[in-house]
Formats: structure tokens, sequence, C-alpha cells
């Protein structure tokens, strides 16, 4: 006697959940009734049915679903919390062949992902939004959600959601429909036979639009947290039909698949060569990857001055010389107040290995460029550590450091500019540099200053000028 | 003449005892009333679900209202090798 399986495990899941840790590989880790299961079965069927899983990656953040990847033979990524849109769609922009589910929960679309999913929706982006709406976070057992239903009692709504303290719940569907991109919207529950046929429907639907490249769909799904609820599956059913379908009406808010055609987008590059090309050719770099010898140590730079001075710039034109010689570099301005006329400043992290964090405390080099910055700053130069300033306007420091000093403004004033006083300082630092070993510290910043002012081009030969003025006039003040 | 005969087709359900977590999802889904809660429990120390008679007739909804992936199969009888 023969027999034909009709009905079985779903060929988009792995055999075996090997990345499960623990003894249990076969079985999920949602508890007994969750929705979360159901869908995930429609899914793993729907994947392989569309013939979509090889180029499929399936996106959860935080939330019950984060551990997904567990279990879809697929691409899979678990991503922080409220993400996944913007995660998506760096992966569909990147890679135009892929296709992702966006897979969230009411908690992480509604509440601290919204602007995300929202804005994915809004550019159309070409992806299925699966969004389990069960009224409640259920990962971190059961706190009040922007879903949960008027009275509906939660571990942060012990007396029951008001409407006069929490505002009624969020009807994401209805929300989405009434923006122009996306093209399909449906909300089904994942309770009854007929109910879950529907859902599976309406999220092959979805991929369906996502395969022909028509943009943006969104699947709602109710779905049961018995745990939370503190109920039965039956029960948990039960509930979604009587409590929130009346105010979460299923069905279909807008289908205009057919309308539109397909997204095209332009087409990404891998090719590094054509990636630095595009990124430096307008900037007149010339020797771009040549690698230096020069920072065999890390060096960590503060640049602070008046608001006005061009700090930013510096900063700015000081990583574009590191770049430009394959040194990793990063930069950090700090903003605020500061950029309305105060004391502005600006980090600069120069390396050969990779930076761990933008953020320069303890300063090697300190450019400073106005007396309250130097004051600032001078008690982070570390032991060793190079003070550069300004001594235009800055009064000879008080310290052990090694220190250098060049008259910048006035350097910048006499070339008819003081704008580029940024440029003559930067001097003075190639200069410093030299007992970094930086071979070609000249063109290095020539390079830098062209790229910075590449589109004001009047500017250029101006900054190079004060940048040799400065680099020749630094003087040692007290090595 | 009159020679065909439509074979009615026979399907029957199984349970994979280790991976029903006993939510009783199946059991309210059954059109038929196959599926019975049991009172034994399975290695995770879950009371689970077995067929409590025959008479499944493939309609698959025990599947799909069942969260785990690899609880319920159900098959189709090739009864032309009887
Ligand atoms: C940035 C951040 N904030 C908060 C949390 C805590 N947290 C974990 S899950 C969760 C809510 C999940 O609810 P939902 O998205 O509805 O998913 P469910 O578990 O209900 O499927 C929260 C707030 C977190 N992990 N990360
Ligand atoms: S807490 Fe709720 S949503 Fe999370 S796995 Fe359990 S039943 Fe499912
Ligand atoms: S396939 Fe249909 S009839 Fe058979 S056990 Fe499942 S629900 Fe019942
Ligand atoms: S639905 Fe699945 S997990 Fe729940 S009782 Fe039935 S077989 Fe077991
Ligand atoms: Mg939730």
């Amino acid at each position: 006697m023969g027999r034909k399986l009709k009905f079985g495990k779903p060929t988009g899941f792995f055999d075996v959940f090997d990345r499960r840790p623990g003894p249990i590989k076969k079985n999920m880790h949602y508890c007994p009734g969750c929705g979360h299961g159901i869908l995930h079965k429609l899914i793993a069927e729907a994947i392989v049915d569309l013939d979509m899983r090889d180029h499929m990656v399936v996106i959860s953040p935080v939330g019950c679903a984060v551990f997904a990847y567990y279990y879809f033979d697929a691409g899979g990524i678990s991503v922080p919390h409220g993400r996944a849109p913007a995660v998506a769609t760096g992966i569909i922009r990147a890679n135009p062949d892929s296709f992702v589910i966006s897979y969230q929960g009411d908690g992480d679309l509604g509440a601290i992902g919204l602007n995300n999913f929202l804005q994915a929706a809004n550019r159309g982006e070409n992806m299925t939004v699966c969004f389990v709406n069960n009224a409640i976070y259920g990962m971190t057992s059961g706190q009040m959600a922007p879903t949960t239903l008027i009275g509906q009692k939660t571990a942060t709504s012990p007396y029951g959601r008001s409407v006069e303290n929490e505002g009624y719940p969020l009807k994401v569907s209805e929300m989405v429909a009434a923006l122009e991109s996306p093209i399909y919207v449906e909300r089904v529950a994942l309770t009854t036979p007929a109910n879950i046929m529907a859902a599976r429907k309406a999220l092959r639907k979805g991929l369906t639009n996502m395969k022909e490249r028509r943009g943006f769909s969104l699947v709602e799904f109710l779905s049961g947290c018995p745990i939370n609820q503190k109920m039965t599956a039956q029960q948990v059913d039960e509930w979604i039909e009587k409590e929130m379908i009346p105010y979460f009406p299923l069905g279909c808010f807008k289908d205009i698949a057919a309308e539109r055609k397909p997204i095209s987008r332009p087409k990404p590059t891998f090719d590094k060569k054509k990636v630095l090309n595009a990124l430096v050719s307008s900037a007149g770099i010339t020797k771009w990857g040549a690698k230096s010898t020069v920072l065999r140590k890390e060096l960590r730079v503060k640049c602070a001055g008046y608001g006005g001075q061009g700090i930013l710039s510096l900063g700015m034109m000081i990583a574009a010389m590191g770049q430009s010689r394959d040194i990793n570099v990063s930069w950090l301005p700090s903003y605020g107040p500061e950029m309305r006329g105060g004391t502005a400043n600006c980090s600069v992290v120069l390396s050969n290995n990779v930076i761990g964090s933008p953020v320069v405390q303890n300063t090697n080099i300190l450019i400073a460029m106005n007396q309250p910055s130097m004051n600032k700053f001078l008690p982070d130069l570390v032991d060793g550590g190079i003070l550069l300033y300004d001594s235009t306007n800055i009064a000879p420091p008080k310290t052990d450091r090694r220190v250098y000093a060049v008259a910048a403004s006035d350097i910048a004033i006499k070339l008819g500019n003081i704008r580029c006083a940024n440029s003559a300082i930067m001097g003075a630092f190639a200069a410093c540099l030299k007992g970094f070993e930086l071979e070609d510290y000249e063109d290095a910043f020539e390079e830098a200053i062209r790229q910075t002012f590449r589109k004001k081009k009047e500017l250029v030969e101006l900054n190079i000028k004060a940048f040799h003025e400065g680099r020749k006039s630094v003087e040692t003040r007290n090595v | 003449m009159g020679q065909t005969i439509k074979k009615k087709k026979k399907f029957v359900v199984e349970i994979t005892v280790d991976e029903c977590k006993g939510c009783g999802r199946c059991v309210s889904a059954c059109p038929k009333g196959i599926l019975e809660m049991t009172t034994k429990v399975n290695m995770m120390g879950i009371v689970y679900v077995e067929p409590a008679k025959e008479g499944c007739v493939g309609c698959g909804a025990c599947f799909y209202a069942c969260p785990e992936p690899g609880a319920i199969s159900v098959y189709e009888i090739d009864e032309a090798d009887e």
C-alpha cells in the first residue's frame, strides 16, 4: 500500500534546526499555540512554492520572532528593534535580485520602529512586510503595545488601556493604505481554518508582488499570544474574533499592484575601482590607494576653535588626506549651540587599523585656533602629545607637552582672506607629521584641499598657498 | 459501460509525537473530529494529541492550524495497491 504526503513539514524550513541552541532541534521556540508558528509555516511553504527561496532574506527584528533565522532555509538576519525595513532597504537597493520579508511585531513596527516602517512604505520599497499584530509585547512578557485594545489589561495597563490615557489602538493597515506608494495592504487573522487560508492567500499575493517588483506590500496578521493573554489557544482565537476583529476589521484595504510598472532602480556595482572612481573622480585625487607607511600608530586629533574658523572643514581636510592614502579615518563633528558662533570642535582619527571609536578623548594632537578651546582641550592631551596653536590670538601656554605655534590667522589675513587660516594651520600640522614618516605629505594635503574645495575652485590656490605658508613658518616652541 | 467506479480517496493523519506542543489547535480545526488530546506525555513532557478515529478527509485544516513545523502530516493512501 503506497501513500503520498499531502500536507507535511514545508521544505522552506531546515530539516533540523541546528542553529537553535540546546537539545531541541525539531521544534520552534514559540509557546504552545503561538500565532508566529502558524505564519512561519505559511512563509516556509510559500517561498518554495513561489520559487523565491534562493533569493529570499527573512529579516526579523527584536520580538519573539527574532530567532526566525533558526528555521528558514533561506537568508536570515536578526536586526535591532524596529529596524527591519531599513536593513531590508539596504539589502534590496544593494542587491536588487534579492527578496526580503520584513517580519515585525506590533511593538516593533508600531512603536519603536514606526518611522522606519512608514518611510519604507512611503518610498515604495520592493518588500513584503509581515506584520504580526498580537496586541501585546510578547517577548518581554505582555506589556501594552500601540495595538493593545481599549480595556485590554496588560502588564503596563493593569486597569485596561484607556482612551484618556493612551489613545486609540493604532490602525496600521488603514494608515498605510492611505499612502500613495504602497500597492497592497490586507489584514487577515491566524485563527479559524478559513481565516488561515485567507492569510495564506494574502501572504502569497504580497510575495508575488515583490517577485514582480511592483513595490511595497503589507500583510497584517492578527495573531494569538496565548501565554501573555493568559488564555488557551482556543480562547485567544475567540478573543481575536470577538474583540480584535471588530476594531481591526479583516479585508483588503488597497490593491493596485496591477496598475504599477515594475520598479527599476540604478544598478549597483561592487567593482572596487569603479566605486573609488565614482567617489573621487571629481576630487582631483591622483594617488588613491597608494599605501602610506605613515601612522604606524593611531593618531587621534582634536581640532577646536571658534565656530567661524572653518574648524569642521579643517578636520574634514585632514580626514580626506588620510583617505587619499588609504588610511582608515573617522571624522566626528561636535554639533550643538557651538555651531552658531561659540566654540566648535571635531575629532579626527587616522589609523592603519580598524578604528574602534571616533570619539577623541585621549588626544595625540590638539589643533587649537582660539584661547577658550585650547584651555578646554589641553588637559586631554596625552603624554608625548602635541599642541599646535594659532599664535595670532593665543598666548603661549604653560605645558610640558610638545608645542608648535603658527600665526595662522596672520598668514591668512596677509593672503587676503582670513578664512584660509584653517589651511595655514593644516600646513603646520603637516610639518608636525614629518616625524610620523609621511613621505609625500605635501601632495596628500594638496589633494585634500582640492577635494574639499572642488565646488569652489577659485579658493583652491589660495588655500594651497596658505597651507605652504603655514608649513614653512611653524615654530617649535619648547622642544 | 457502468465500469467507471469512482474511487473514494482515503487519507490518514499522523502526529509526530515529540514535536507536538499540545496546544489543541488541530483538535479545534478538524471538521471531522479526528484528533483528540491524549493523557500521555511526550519527550518534552507535554500532553500531546493523537488521531482518535478514522475518517480523515485530507482537508489540511489541522496542518495549517498547527504552529509546529513537523508535528502533523497528512497522507493520501493509494488504494490501487491494496
Ligand atoms: C532597542 C530595544 N528596546 C527595547 C527592547 C526590549 N524589547 C524586546 S522585545 C520588545 C517588544 C516586542 O514586541 P512585539 O514587537 O510586539 O513582538 P512580539 O514579541 O509580540 O511578537 C521590546 C520592547 C529591545 N530588545 N531593544
Ligand atoms: S510570548 Fe506570545 S508571541 Fe511570544 S512566543 Fe509566546 S505566545 Fe508567541
Ligand atoms: S486533514 Fe482534515 S480531516 Fe484530516 S485530521 Fe486534519 S483536519 Fe481532520
Ligand atoms: S496543533 Fe500541533 S502542536 Fe498543537 S496540539 Fe495539534 S499537533 Fe500538537
Ligand atoms: Mg506583539
